[in-house]
């Protein structure tokens, strides 16, 4: 995958004099890229005036930063109590199964990379998948692969 | 004069469809040449009825939902802009018995109103509170919070007018109010509601804060699960800037306050108070060792006031309408309203504000229906992932901080998640377990290590190998990360374990009542 250095330095200029700098500049570069590239780790430490491995122990810290790209679209569902309360685990089974990967791997085609993440706040009506900013709820085997469906043939939102 | 259609913007609401509803009531509107005005509001906290679109006629609003894009021509042509009769018409929002049972302060205006419209947050008491604080001494601001009776609403309910009072005493240069909306419990929306639907209500109350405290900067630590409040957020602050109350000179009194929202990135740890500061500096969310309390030695060694989004949105109509008015409700030590979230097997979860003092079996049968499934309820998990399971014969005790703590559970941030008679108390012990292991910081070694040994026991123990030996085994690890762990995130993750191992010995594999009189 590609990437424009200059807009990661631009990042990095934008934000460097911001208290508490380095979230704010990985959640940038992360979007502009879909990962933290490793050339852009001594960048962003030498402009905060901190070590790489400082840096790295960021990134590696929270689990939205990724050092390697995704696939195309990431599908996160949820895993809380609420969700599973409601067929949660059948729906984490059936993602896995209809999708061939286990969480955190991407399809072969490298379209979709499944996540799962901890509460979407949409608990009012579990369970709940995100893709990109948008939430589903009441997502039962059906709809899910209805969004699956929509990603693959390109027609999806995202 | 358009009609004013309410169509929530939520993101519940927006889970199930309401943008593509919105979009359609905009297009058959336009057809059929109708004037409208499309307000896209809150939730009303209903969400078994989301979308739930309401018509403003003769200054009530009537309410119809669930609707989907395809009810959208029938409700034209059976003439709901006029309050026709239609097969999902519900009668006015306000008598709807689960929202008219409310007390509804902290939460007045979630749903009722355009949440970016200022002209609207005023009209409908907003910035009554500011202006009051204004004419204050900061230590009068202070008195008036702690004579309310106010306890932090993210989830340890410590007397917020207390750590107001140990940052306003102590001197800086600079000083902060960070919220907290790292919203992470499972089962919990509120702080979500509340900002999506209100935002200049937390706006207000952190400006009161800031006022109170001489703090002249604000941060709200937002969780990166919440993209639509992100962007709610950001325009409101810039809305709020525009009108002056942010800014050098706020509402023209000639102090300052500004305000920043930071996102998170996907750590539960976070919204431990300690751990969010870290990662507002931009570092590893690992949790700090107390003391020094935030309140001394906070944000970049600040005197810092750390607080949750409805502990901070409770301040304005406490200055608005005076202490006395807030305290006047709830029991005991807990005073005011908790804003419950139900939700999990239920069959009418949503947010529901009240007085504390009633019982769960009144918010789980009156308001909540009882199971989404049909099946009996068996247990509620109070209070997020690190909350006790409450067993169905515990349902009549009342929901006040004190009485849950006398139970061994805790109310947390409010959040109750039900399930029926097919759960596995086993598996939910478990996943509480695997949940600490994925999220601890890995600062301290009970939570670190306690919670991968903990799967592994419970693994044995579902195998049924050396049962009695093992079940001892993990109450041991229970007690040694209760006690031992820096912080809530490993000493609390024992609630939930330790209460299904009590309450439910039979998914243990263990013979119920000799098991449960032995402790």
């Amino acid at each position: 995958m590609t990437y424009d250095l200059q807009r990661i330095e631009g990042i990095i200029e934008a934000h460097r004099h911001r208290p508490g700098a380095t979230l704010p500049i990985l959640h940038d570069i992360q979007h502009e890229v879909g990962y933290i590239p490793a050339d852009a780790i001594p960048l962003i430490a030498s402009a905060l005036n901190l070590s790489r491995a400082e840096i790295y122990g960021t990134i590696t810290f929270y689990a939205d930063f990724r050092l390697e790209p995704a696939g195309r679209h990431v599908v996160q569902v949820c895993r809380g109590e609420a969700c599973q309360a409601k067929g949660g685990g059948r729906l984490e089974a059936h993602a896995r199964q209809r999708l061939g990967v286990d969480f955190h791997g991407t399809t072969a085609d490298r379209r979709v990379t499944l996540e799962p993440v901890f509460c979407l706040g949409n608990c009012g009506c579990s369970p709940s998948v995100r893709v990109a900013d948008e939430i589903y709820g009441r997502v039962d085997e059906e709809l899910f692969d209805e969004i699956i469906d929509q990603l693959n043939s390109g027609k999806g939102k995202h | 004069m358009a009609i004013r259609v309410y169509v929530p913007a939520d993101t519940t609401a927006a889970s199930v469809g309401a943008d593509r509803v919105a979009a359609a009531i905009a297009a058959e509107a336009e057809k059929r040449g109708e004037s409208i005005e499309l307000v896209r509001n809150g939730s009303r906290g209903m969400f078994w009825l989301e979308p739930l679109v309401e018509v403003e006629t003769e200054g009530e609003r009537l309410a119809y939902g669930p609707v989907s894009k395809s009810d959208v021509p029938s409700l034209f042509d059976a003439g709901f802009l006029d309050g026709g009769t239609h097969r999902l018409g519900l009668g006015p929002t306000a008598e709807i018995p689960y929202f008219k049972n409310q007390q509804r302060l902290t939460f007045a205006r979630v749903g009722l109103i355009d949440p970016l419209s200022i002209p609207e947050y005023e009209a409908h008491g907003g910035l009554s509170g500011l202006r009051k604080a204004i004419a204050c001494e900061p230590q009068q601001i202070v008195a008036q919070v702690k004579a309310s009776g106010l306890r932090g609403r993210g989830g340890a309910a410590f007397p917020t007018g207390i750590k107001w009072q140990t940052v306003l005493d102590t001197p800086a240069d600079q000083k902060y109010i960070v919220c907290n909306a790292d919203e992470g419990d499972s089962g919990t929306f509120a702080d979500r509601m509340l900002m999506e639907g209100d935002p200049y209500c937390l706006i207000e109350g952190m400006v009161i804060a800031g006022l109170g405290v001489g703090a002249t900067q604000g941060y709200i630590y937002l969780r990166s699960e919440y993209p639509r409040c992100w962007k709610v957020l950001n325009e409101a602050i810039e809305r709020a800037r525009e009108f002056g109350i942010l800014g050098p000179s706020v509402l023209g009194s000639g102090k300052a306050f500004e305000l920043e929202v930071r996102l998170g990135a996907g750590s539960y740890v976070c919204g431990e108070e300690t751990a969010l500061l870290e990662s507002l500096e931009g570092k590893r969310g690992e949790v700090r060792a107390k003391p020094p309390l935030p309140a001394i030695s906070g944000l970049f060694g600040k005197p810092t006031v750390v607080n949750n989004v409805i502990t901070l949105a409770s301040i304005p109509i406490i200055l608005a309408c005076g202490p006395e008015f807030y305290h006047d409700y709830g029991m005991g030590r807990s005073r005011g309203t908790l804003t419950w979230q139900l939700s999990g097997n239920i069959k009418r979860p949503g947010l529901i504000e009240r007085a504390f003092g009633l019982t769960l079996k009144e918010l789980l049968y009156d308001y909540g229906g009882g199971s989404a499934s049909g099946r009996p309820l068996r247990a509620v998990q109070a209070g997020g992932p690190l909350g006790a399971y409450v067993p169905a014969e515990d349902f009549d005790m009342p929901l006040d901080y004190e009485a849950f703590v006398e139970r061994g559970a805790m109310i947390g941030h409010g959040g109750i998640v039900a399930f029926d008679d097919t759960v596995n108390m086993l598996e939910m012990a478990r996943f509480a377990l695997e949940f600490c292991a994925e999220e601890s910081c890995g600062k301290c070694t009970p939570c670190r290590i306690g919670a991968v040994r903990g799967v592994e026991v419970i693994d044995r123990i579902k195998a049924g190998t050396d049962l009695e030996k093992n079940v001892q085994l993990l109450e041991s690890l229970c007690d040694t990360m209760q006690y031992g762990s820096l912080c809530a995130m490993g000493g609390m993750t024992p609630y939930p374990v330790v209460s299904a191992l009590k309450h439910f010995p039979e998914d243990f594999g263990l013979v119920g009542e000799r098991h449960r009189d032995k402790r």
